[in-house]
């Protein structure tokens, strides 16, 4: 029950941490990717914001053995760079700068029921189902 | 490079981080998971079971409930979206591909992935930030002053 809560809680911390950001207005998102237009600085603050609150935690995450909440630790197994890691990074951007949105300010704003943001996260949804078809067992 | 001085909002942003920082660092030291959307989503779109399933449809929940949540408080930001339905469509499915298959987006590579100082990360962001900043010069500079 307390993991469940937490799991919630922090999703909806992390969604109001979010529109706060501005990341949720893709205009914004896109005046930051404008690097050679009128640039927008902001979401560097956002970026550097969160590192400086996840710098503390997961140094200090490392040394734990259990949670808090006395779960096992998930271990990130994955260390190599390959060409699976840049490609998909290389194409995730491209969406990026195209619409504005990347994944977590876009499953936000479908809270408020714009249908543009639907249209977005269904397509963004069906690449990932893509994905499980073509990789049933890449985890 | 000329600053847009006028869009520029260092304290709400700077702000709005430390709460995304606070809620990934609360998700790891709670639950011991990585608070990266794109594989939370992912693995619930690809219906995997194991331990940590109730936490993802909740974790999305909250997301969702976020915009709720402010308006208890106060009138949401606006959110301004220049991309039409078609473009939307394929934005959408590059975003889903390409963060599967990079294993990560702006919050597991980005933020959680950085501030655990992982060098795999620290490529992927690189990668992606490079094609966004590269896409929005084509779309604002190149496509739209043409036309």
């Amino acid at each position: 029950m307390k993991t469940a809560l937490a799991a919630f809680f922090t999703g909806a911390l992390f969604g109001i941490g979010l529109i706060l950001s501005g990341m949720t207005n893709p205009a914004k998102v896109q005046g930051f990717l404008d690097l050679f237009g009128q640039w927008d600085p902001s979401l560097a603050l956002v970026m550097g914001g969160a590192i400086i609150v996840g710098l503390f935690a997961f140094a200090r995450g490392r040394r734990m053995q259990r949670s808090l909440l006395d779960l096992p630790m998930y271990a990130l197994k994955k260390r190599h760079i390959d060409k699976r890691l840049v490609l998909g990074s290389l194409a995730f951007g491209v969406g990026w700068g195209l619409s504005g949105f990347c994944p977590g300010p876009a499953i936000v704003w479908l809270g408020t029921g714009d249908a543009k943001t639907a249209v977005f996260v269904l397509a963004m949804a069906g690449g990932m189902a893509l994905f499980e078809l073509l990789q049933p067992r890449a985890k | 490079m000329i600053i847009d001085w006028q869009h520029f909002t260092p304290w709400t942003s700077l702000a709005g981080g430390v709460l995304i920082g606070i809620a990934a660092a609360a998700y790891l030291l709670l639950n011991g998971r990585i608070a990266g959307i794109s594989s939370i989503l992912g693995a619930v779109v690809g219906f995997r079971k194991d331990e940590a399933t109730l936490w993802r449809v909740l974790f999305l929940a909250g997301l969702i409930l976020a915009p709720s949540a402010w308006l208890l408080a106060g009138a949401l930001p606006e959110a301004g979206i220049a991309a039409d339905y078609p473009q939307l469509v394929a934005a959408g499915l590059l975003v889903g591909l390409g963060t599967r298959y990079g294993s990560g987006c702006t919050s597991g590579h980005g933020v959680c992935g950085l501030s655990s100082l992982s060098l795999r990360s620290l490529v992927a962001t690189l990668c992606f930030m490079g094609t966004g900043f590269a896409t929005v010069y084509v779309v604002r500079h190149l496509v739209q002053a043409g036309a």
